[in-house]
Formats: C-alpha cells, sequence, structure tokens
C-alpha cells in the first residue's frame, strides 16, 4: 500500500511529532521506501504460526508486597525542565 | 608495555601481587584517553574525578586487606544509556540533555560492587538506533583503524574506546547486532548474552523483546571475566531469565574437538563482500583444524529477518520513547502555548531524523487497521526465523557466520539510505530475534581493516561459545595487531 503525504502527517499527529513540510517530502519517500521492502514478508504463509513476542517462556515476576521508601520529592524532581512548589509546572492544558 | 595497554586479566594479576596500584592503572588510562580521545571521539561524558575518588578508595580499601576480584580497580566505561546516579546519561540525544538517573542500572551497580572504576559514558546512536555512530545527536565517533570510517553502530563508542586502549573493557547494548557489528568493526570481542541473562534494569528501553546487554573486550579471557559479573537474575527487571550461571571462566583454555559448527549457506549469499567471504573461510578452517566438526545447513527465513526486525524493533521504540514529552526530564521546548505543542514541539528538535523517522515507522505499523498487516506479521515471522534455529541446533552445538557483510565503510557513505544502512545488520539480526547468545571475535583483516566472526550459540550456552572463541583466539597469534596511533598523535592527519 502506497504511502501519501496525508498519512504522514496523521502519523506525526498520533506520533506527537510537528514536522516541517521539508520532513514530509522525506518521509513519504523514505517509509515508502521501507514498507515497499518490508512487503517481501508477505510472501510467507503465517496463518497458522503463532507469534512471537517475547523468545523465551516467561512467568510474571512478583516483589514482596512490603512497604519501601520511595525516591524523595527532590529526588523525582532533580531533572524537571520547570518547578514549582514542589510539582512538575507544565503548560497551561485548559484552553 | 603502557598501562594502558593492559588486558582486564593482566591488570588484575599485577594489582593483585600489588605491582600497581588502581590509582596508577587509572592515571595511566587517563593520560591515553588524553592522548586520543582528539581522533577517537568515543567519550560523551569522561568521570575523572569520580574515577579518581573510587580508584582511591579502592586503594585503601586492598591496603587494608580486601580481596582483589577480578574487576577490582579496573577502569571501565558505559554506554550511555544506562544510568548511572546522578552522572550524565543522555543516550546522545538531545532530548535527554542534563539528564543525570536519580538510581543506578544492574550492571552498573554490579560492576561498582565488584570494585570496577567507570571512567566515561560512551557515544552511541542516538537511544541506540543506527548502525555507524554517525546517527549519535551530539558527534561521530571515529574508528580507530582509519579515523576516515565508522566505528559500526550503536554501540560505536564502546568499541573504538577499547579498541584505542582508552579503556580495559566497556558495555554496550545489543538490540539487532549494536555490541556485536561495531566489535567486528573496530577488531574486538563483543558479547550479546541470551535475551534475560542480564538485568536490563536502568537500561534506557528501545526495543524491550530484542535489547540485551554485554561486554566489550580486548580478549576472549576478559570477556569472560566480565560476563561473570553482569550475569544473573535481578528481581528489578520482569524479563530476567533464573537460571543459573556458570563460571565462564572455566570455558578458556579447554579443546574443542568434537564440538559441531553449523555452517549456513544464507550466510554467505546475502550480500556478502568476497574478500570478507575468503577471510571467514579461512577461519572456518582453521576451526576444523582445531578439531572441530563441520555441518552444512540452512536457516531458510533468514533473509526474513531484517524486514520483520524493522517492523518489530520500531513499533516497540515508538511505544517506548512515548516517554520523552519534556515533562519530568531532559530537554523542553518553552515557546509552547498549550501541553499539545509543548509534547509535539519539545519531540521534533529534541529527536534526531533516525529517531524521528523509526518512531513514525513504528506508530504506523501499530496504528490501527495496520497492526495485523505489519506488527502481528513480523512477530508471527519471528516465530518461523526462531524455529530455524531450533532445527539447526538439533545437528550443531555452534553456528559459525560473518558477523558483518563488509568491513567499516567511510562516514557519510550510507547516511542517505536508511535501507541501506540497515543492511549492514543483516547477519546479526537473526539472531537478536530469537533471543539467542553470540559473540564477534576479531578473525583478520582486510587492507588494515578488522573482520569479525560471528558465533552463535544455544539459549544460555555462552560457555560453548566462549570456548570455541577462545581456541580460536589462542591460535591466531596475528590478531594481537592494534590500532596505529602514531601518525595521527604526531601530526600525519
Amino acid at each position: 500500500m502506497e504511502i501519501t503525504k496525508k498519512d504522514v502527517e496523521y502519523i506525526a499527529k498520533l506520533a506527537r511529532l510537528e514536522i516541517s513540510d521539508d520532513e514530509k517530502e522525506i518521509l513519504t519517500k523514505q517509509l515508502g521506501h521501507i514498507l515497499d521492502y518490508v512487503k517481501v514478508l508477505d510472501e510467507l504463509e503465517t496463518e497458522n504460526i503463532s507469534p512471537t513476542f517475547h523468545v523465551f517462556p516467561m512467568k510474571n515476576v512478583f516483589r514482596s508486597d512490603k512497604v519501601k521508601e520511595p525516591l524523595s520529592r527532590e529526588e523525582v524532581l532533580q531533572n524537571a525542565p520547570d518547578q514549582e512548589n514542589g510539582f512538575f509546572k507544565v503548560a497551561r492544558v485548559i484552553e | 608495555m603502557n598501562l594502558y595497554e593492559l588486558k582486564v586479566h593482566e591488570a588484575h594479576d599485577l594489582i593483585k601481587q600489588k605491582k600497581i596500584s588502581c590509582e596508577e592503572i587509572l592515571l595511566g588510562v587517563l593520560d591515553r584517553i588524553e592522548e586520543v580521545e582528539g581522533i577517537v571521539q568515543g567519550f560523551v561524558t569522561v568521570t575523572r574525578d569520580y574515577a579518581l575518588k573510587k580508584a582511591r578508595e579502592t586503594d585503601k580499601k586492598i591496603a587494608l586487606g580486601r580481596k582483589v576480584g577480578p574487576l577490582t580497580g579496573i577502569p571501565f566505561a558505559l554506554k550511555d544509556n544506562m544510568c548511572s546516579k546522578d552522572i550524565l546519561t543522555t543516550c546522545s540525544s538531545k532530548i535527554l540533555e542534563g539528564f543525570k538517573p536519580p538510581y543506578n542500572a544492574t550492571v552498573f551497580e554490579r560492576l561498582e560492587e565488584q570494585g570496577a572504576v567507570l571512567v566515561g559514558k560512551t557515544n552511541m546512536d542516538e537511544f541506540a538506533m543506527g548502525s555507524s555512530t554517525e546517527n549519535s545527536g551530539l558527534f561521530a565517533t571515529k574508528n580507530p583503524w582509519d579515523p576516515s570510517r565508522v566505528p559500526g553502530g550503536s554501540s560505536g563508542g564502546s568499541a573504538a574506546v577499547v579498541a584505542s586502549d582508552q579503556v580495559p573493557f566497556a558495555l554496550g547494548s545489543d538490540t539487532g547486532g549494536s555490541i556485536r557489528q561495531p566489535a567486528s568493526y573496530c577488531g574486538v570481542v563483543g558479547m550479546k548474552p541470551t535475551y534475560g541473562r542480564v538485568s536490563r534494569y536502568g537500561l534506557v528501553a528501545f526495543a524491550s523483546s530484542l535489547d540485551q546487554i554485554g561486554p566489550l573486550t580486548k580478549d576472549v579471557k576478559d570477556c569472560a571475566l566480565v560476563m561473570n559479573a553482569i550475569c544473573g537474575s535481578d528481581l528489578k527487571d520482569s524479563t530476567s531469565a533464573p537460571v543459573d550461571v556458570p563460571d565462564f571462566c572455566s570455558f578458556i583454555g579447554k579443546e574443542v574437538k568434537g564440538i559441531r559448527m553449523g555452517i549456513a549457506e544464507e550466510y554467505f549469499s546475502l550480500g556478502i563482500d568476497d574478500a570478507v567471504r575468503n577471510v571467514i573461510g579461512k577461519a572456518i578452517d582453521n576451526l576444523e583444524n582445531l578439531g572441530m566438526g563441520k555441518v552444512e545447513l540452512s536457516l531458510p527465513h533468514t533473509s526474513y529477518a531484517l524486514p520483520a526486525y524493522y517492523l518489530v524493533s520500531p513499533a516497540e521504540a515508538s511505544s517506548n520513547l512515548s516517554r520523552y514529552d519534556g515533562i519530568r526530564y531532559g530537554f523542553r521546548h518553552e515557546d509552547s502555548n498549550n501541553l499539545l505543542e509543548t509534547y509535539q514541539k519539545t519531540r521534533s528538535r529534541g529527536f534526531g531524523a533516525e529517531v524521528k523517522r523509526r518512531i513514525m515507522l513504528g506508530t504506523y505499523a501499530l496504528s490501527s487497521g495496520y497492526y495485523d498487516a505489519y506488527y502481528l506479521k513480523a512477530q508471527k515471522v519471528r516465530t518461523l526465523i526462531k524455529n530455524d534455529f531450533d532445527e539447526a541446533f538439533k545437528n550443531c552445538d555452534v553456528i559459525v557466520t560473518p558477523t558483518a557483510p563488509t568491513v567499516s565503510f567511510k562516514a557519510g557513505e550510507n547516511t542517505q539510505d536508511p535501507l541501506q544502512m540497515y543492511l549492514n545488520d543483516v547477519f546479526t539480526i537473526p539472531v537478536s530475534m530469537s533471543g539467542l547468545p553470540a559473540v564477534s571475535i576479531p578473525c583478520g583483516f582486510i587492507n588494515g581493516l578488522p573482520v569479525g566472526l560471528q558465533i552463535i550459540g544455544k539459549p544460555f550456552d555462552e560457555g560453548t561459545i566462549l570456548q570455541v572463541a577462545d581456541a580460536f583466539e589462542q591460535s591466531r597469534s596475528f590478531l594481537n595487531m592494534k590500532p596505529n596511533f602514531g601518525s595521527f598523535v604526531r601530526g600525519g592527519v
């Protein structure tokens, strides 16, 4: 299936990326090229094949339900680009 | 011999015999970094003061009777996608500018417990996406054998600093070949352990079902020593395997007579350079001369691994990288009117071109209407690839292949064509898709550039891989060749 500029705009919106007109041109071409390449997978009959999401059988790992000291507020905020009164500060959410 | 040239086990012997101190080794390494780093550019951060403090503390502990373990006092580097408490961890991305994690990766903690000394964090393709370290958001690393060429990627920084004797060992991470391919291009030993063998806690996630941490070292014995330190289950990582860890050093120096090596025809046809094929052919002859049996076999779905990987890994990446929103850490674009604009502008300016391309590809593969056709299809193909290996290992103990189809290429040669760049990983990706362990070891040279031999093993059978790799290494003394920096340092370039 051919990928269009409109598709690229839609995917960028889903991915929360702002892309310039130049980038749209380039990405339409490159993603199309890559998707053409992966079409080769259609040669394989896989209807009765189970997918491999993880390569080895895994069991859930549970930790004991004990109260532990969490990261301090200071540590949590130490990398925040902006903060105020012990909270992350963000741009306005309500229009 | 200069102190910076020492391998891990050689340095350990001297520290144990009290012939040198940890501080002396560290100072030798720091001088070497100063001497060659201007050319190689393998480090994002050099932790000089931190390392000096640690080395001096370790010397004091030894003086008071601390047991000297195999890594006590040994300087090392971490790829910059492994968290180190209060030390910059950037994934070579502008979006993680200034990020200092509040906790340590398990591997880092295990190495520090052994007394190893962190010297710095190494450059990488941004978020481990790439095959040349040209996709770093900061600067490009050079191949120590020829600075006009790439060191490979994405652990190119880790491979280059080991190859140029800036540290005795480094850790890298491998998603589709990112330890083995740069090891091949830089002429060092690089191992991707079985998926789950090493804890990924504190490794910045790229594609969670594929990512695995492993060592880059100067020889196979050192690789075994580092594997001993970093392997083992970890309650902090739910994908970490509860499997016993053998003493990997017990496989070093053993005969390989009777071990069956599988040779898969597909690995000698997919775009491989003739000269590489020739060098690998001689390496296989060499292993036969050591008494190994040879079994011809087929891995028929090999050519489908690369396209399947380029759906699975971007899909997982698009999900993992959604956390970079400019709110809690790293870079934030300030000139935004609302939250959505903050997200969009931060991500657009913080991520580089390759990362954006993969996020777009992954988002597309997971989006409504395309999930079954792309992502699910690729995961089913992954089953076929894994089945090929399961079948092959019924008839052999290891599989031997080239690590990469060519030697290191010129910087800039593949940057305009993502597909061409992706083809460098054609021989490493099937192994990653199957979660198997594999090592790349130097096996020869073409016009002064190293060639890597990949040895693939059964799940959790890293020991046999190391046994074969060590036997090969011991039989080829010319592999002690090193890149010659003399002409560069003296102003040759």
